[in-house]
């Protein structure tokens, strides 16, 4: 077993873990940091794909590697929009709960994206 | 050989138990606190997975920035925890999410451990034109010049992130100050970090920028740790949050983006199309493009983090 088979396994991992969490977890912060988890395994799964990819003198495939820098960047954005849309439900309605039966509470998915 | 496979076994497990921790712990705080933890670990992961580019990445963006914000925010919701937890779902529901998820798993285990053969890469097409553009980091290159289009759609979500998260601001507190509130006692450990640490870490930021045409490194990386000395100041009371309406802000936000469109633009005059590059003038351009977008980026990554305006406008 090569050590990219490893962290393949491991990234799938992750991928199994955060989508348990982001359906799980009544608290949309919860569910955030699931949705991170989650990114970070497809992330991970990338880079194992750019690793069985070197040639040419470079240690992995540079295209995947690139985007997952770009993913890693708009993943951030994503959660920052997420995250203010929370505080500001907290701010306005006082609770964070995401059932649609309080007044207040208006429907939509706690991660955000 | 052998040994090099103990440790990446022992981290992969290291990363999938800190993971665990994530989901599994009592508060959001802990929570978050682990998944600061898994972000460090997953650097290292990158490491071992020969992209230190995105090691980077992920060390300053996906945990310390990330981690910023969410610390924040856990701390800000905490009186809200109580009450959702009554909410936690019943035993078969996580029956099926617990299903679902090994499925999942099962499934991208599996095409994990049988691999197309040989494995499809890029790298000899992205290496042919490095010499030419005088970029020696072929990550820089394909964020830059071949996949440039990205890179620069990726700058617009960012500014529209920012502009989604100010728009929660109340009527009444428009273009004012963000409600980052500095969280350091007069004279304590965190007013001592915030003079010490930045003008060691504006140095690096400025560094890795500069390495990244021939190293691993380059504009997100310099960017997030200038955008983290700055937060470390703003959170240390050392300095006001400045206001959203102020000019030079706005313009040092829009700065990176619309440098690049007009190079992208300049593109159709000069050689044959959207953002191509002059052959002789692709290196200058490139550090033009790279050093604005790094002021652009830092800016906005500490913007995000501090929220949308909560105070009312002075000026």
């Amino acid at each position: 077993m090569s050590a990219a088979t490893l962290y393949g396994l491991c990234g799938a991992a992750l991928v199994g873990l955060g989508l348990f969490g982001a359906i799980v977890h009544p608290q949309p912060l919860r569910k955030i940091l699931a949705f991170n988890l989650l990114g970070g395994g497809v992330f991970l799964q990338f880079g194992v794909i750019a690793r069985r990819g070197s040639a040419a003198g470079m240690g992995g495939d540079p295209v995947p590697q690139a985007m997952v820098i770009t993913g890693i960047v708009v993943a951030f954005s994503a959660t920052a929009l997420a995250v203010a849309l929370l505080l500001r439900l907290y701010q306005v309605s006082g609770g964070v709960t995401l059932n649609t039966e309080p007044p207040a509470s208006p429907d939509g998915d706690g991660g955000g994206r | 050989m052998t040994a090099a496979l103990v440790l990446d076994a022992g981290l992969a497990l290291l990363v999938v138990a800190v993971a665990v921790w994530t989901i599994a712990a009592g508060s959001a705080f802990a929570a978050v606190v682990g998944f600061v933890a898994f972000g460090l670990l997953l650097a290292l992961a990158w490491v071992r997975l020969a992209a230190v580019d995105v090691a980077l990445t992920e060390a300053a963006v996906g945990s310390g920035i990330t981690g910023a914000l969410l610390i924040t925010a856990a701390a800000r919701l905490r009186p809200s925890e109580p009450g959702s937890v009554a909410e936690r779902p019943g035993a078969p529901m996580r029956a099926v999410a617990g299903a679902l998820a090994f499925a999942v798993f099962a499934g991208l285990s599996a095409l994990v451990l049988l691999p197309a053969n040989p494995a499809p890469t890029l790298a000899p097409a992205a290496a042919v034109h490095l010499p030419e553009l005088g970029v020696g980091n072929a990550v820089t290159a394909v964020l830059l010049v071949y996949r440039a289009l990205d890179t620069l759609l990726e700058k617009v979500v960012l500014l529209l992130a920012l502009i989604g998260v100010w728009s929660l601001a109340p009527d009444r507190f428009w273009g004012g100050a963000p409600g980052l509130r500095p969280s350091a006692l007069p004279g304590g450990e965190l007013t001592l970090l915030g003079r010490l640490l930045p003008p060691v870490g504006i140095v690096v930021g400025i560094y890795i920028l500069w390495v990244g045409a021939i190293a691993p490194g380059g504009a997100f990386q310099g960017s997030a740790i200038l955008a983290a000395m700055w937060l470390l100041v703003m959170f240390a009371g050392l300095r006001a949050v400045p206001e959203t309406s102020q000019r030079w802000l706005r313009l040092v936000i829009v700065a990176g983006p619309a440098v690049f469109l007009a190079v992208g633009f300049a593109g159709f005059a000069l050689p044959n199309g959207f953002l191509s590059y002059p052959a002789r003038f692709a290196k200058p351009l490139i550090i033009i493009i790279e050093v604005v977008l790094t002021l652009s980026i830092a800016a906005i990554l500490g913007l995000l983090v501090a929220g949308p305006s909560e105070c009312e406008r002075q000026r």
